[in-house]
């Protein structure tokens, strides 16, 4: 399954897509978990019972400020999330 | 003019709640409930609505459509009264229970919450057939875009609930603004001489004014509409192209019922979408039913609802 989690609003889309089929057997250990300076992801338990990994409710609603950080103005050349996420689950929008 | 506005101009005259949509209530008279294996409930609290849905062996049997009041457990409990009190179904007799929507967490009777993109696929899958691949929901503060399997399992989905815009709420407030019933708007859309572009902004709170602006610059009140209708309409679609659309497009919620916004849709996509004779409104609560019917078969044996 695919999950969207994130937002369109006046500014712009902010959506940070996870493949969950790719969460239920991942072979690098969730990295993403650790990978995320704010800690956004976390594990669950899908409505189909398989354990997957999702962002943080709390987040959602402002990936464009939460996310803000990790992106080339803050100094990075890539996203924490989606390099530690080798399989390639984790994808922005933006 | 607004129905505050009116009040003023007017003190004393009754005030219309032109946006109160029509809660129902159903019940299939050609079933028995006592003669039926297994009962399962599903009780989908949602920020406008809630829904309870009665299903007797796997197969709709009745629900109740009502406006969610001012805590979700009370909803949740209101929502299956209305069936109980047209059934004579109590908690006693239901096999298993399950809530969903925003409100799932708070549902006091029952066994499981489930998500409402999970249970809407279900419902979708339902409600229309085993052909449903695209759902759009259009909730009453929130919007959905599901993509599902033959089963009714979700393949992919996106939910944008940080704004009103494309919601059924949004309706509400431009139905009170032009005080005009409901259920009235969507055929009042289409009665104008020339379509209208759509209002430049689908914000709630901005449209409301934009919409006051192009009433006092003379647009009839049809023809407002028709630019809200059509502003709602490409908003919703452009949440929809962010996944695609496949054929076997359905949407559920209570805006499925305003044709004004459906048509526009469907012209916006050059995609018809499916039809069912069954209250778009109660997909969600249906399929939590139906996820009920599946886990009450997979445990084995009834379990006692608490009451």
């Amino acid at each position: 399954m695919i999950a969207n989690y994130g937002y369109k609003d006046g500014s712009g889309e902010y959506y940070i897509s996870i493949d969950t089929d790719n969460c239920i057997a991942c072979p690098v250990g969730r990295a993403c978990l650790t990978a995320c300076p704010k800690a956004m992801f976390e594990n669950m338990t899908d409505d189909y019972d398989d354990q997957v990994v999702w962002i943080k409710p709390e987040f959602r609603r402002s990936l464009a400020y939460g996310c803000a950080d990790c992106k080339p103005s803050g100094g990075y050349t890539s996203l924490p999330c989606t390099s530690a996420c080798t399989p390639g689950a984790i994808k922005h929008s933006w | 003019m607004s129905a505050d506005i009116s009040e003023k101009l007017q003190p004393g005259a009754e005030k219309k709640e032109y946006w109160r949509w029509e809660e129902s209530c159903w019940v299939d008279e050609s079933k028995n409930w006592r003669t039926a294996k297994a009962i399962t409930v599903g009780i989908d609290v949602g920020s406008v609505s809630s829904q309870c849905v009665v299903v007797a062996d796997g197969e709709l049997y009745a629900y109740n459509s009502m406006r969610t009041g001012s805590n979700s457990p009370d909803s949740a409990t209101n929502a299956f009264k209305g069936v109980q009190e047209k059934t004579g179904l109590t908690l006693n007799d239901v096999h298993f229970v399950v809530g969903t929507g925003y409100g799932r967490v708070n549902v006091p009777f029952s066994h499981k919450a489930i998500t409402e993109i999970a249970c809407h696929a279900r419902g979708a899958n339902y409600m229309a057939g085993n052909k449903v691949r695209t759902i759009l929901d259009m909730g009453g503060q929130d919007c959905k875009a599901i993509h599902c399997d033959e089963k009714g399992k979700v393949t992919n989905f996106l939910m944008n609930d940080k704004c009103a815009a494309g919601t059924g709420r949004g309706m509400e407030v431009i139905s009170d603004l032009m005080q005009i019933p409901i259920a009235e708007l969507g055929a009042r859309s289409f009665d104008v001489d020339v379509e209208p572009e759509a209002v430049s902004s689908v914000c709630v709170v901005f449209a409301k004014s934009e919409a006051l602006g192009l009433l006092r610059a003379g647009y009839t009140k049809n023809k407002v509409i028709a630019a809200y209708s059509q502003a709602m309409a490409e908003r919703v679609v452009s949440l929809l192209q962010r996944i695609g659309v496949e054929e076997g497009f359905f949407i559920t919620g209570g805006i499925a019922k305003n044709s004004g916004v459906v048509k526009r849709i469907e012209k916006l996509l050059g995609i018809k979408a499916m039809e069912t004779a069954i209250d778009s409104q109660i997909a969600g609560a249906l399929g939590a039913a139906l996820f009920a019917h599946t886990l009450m078969q997979k445990q084995g044996a009834a379990k006692p609802v608490l009451s």
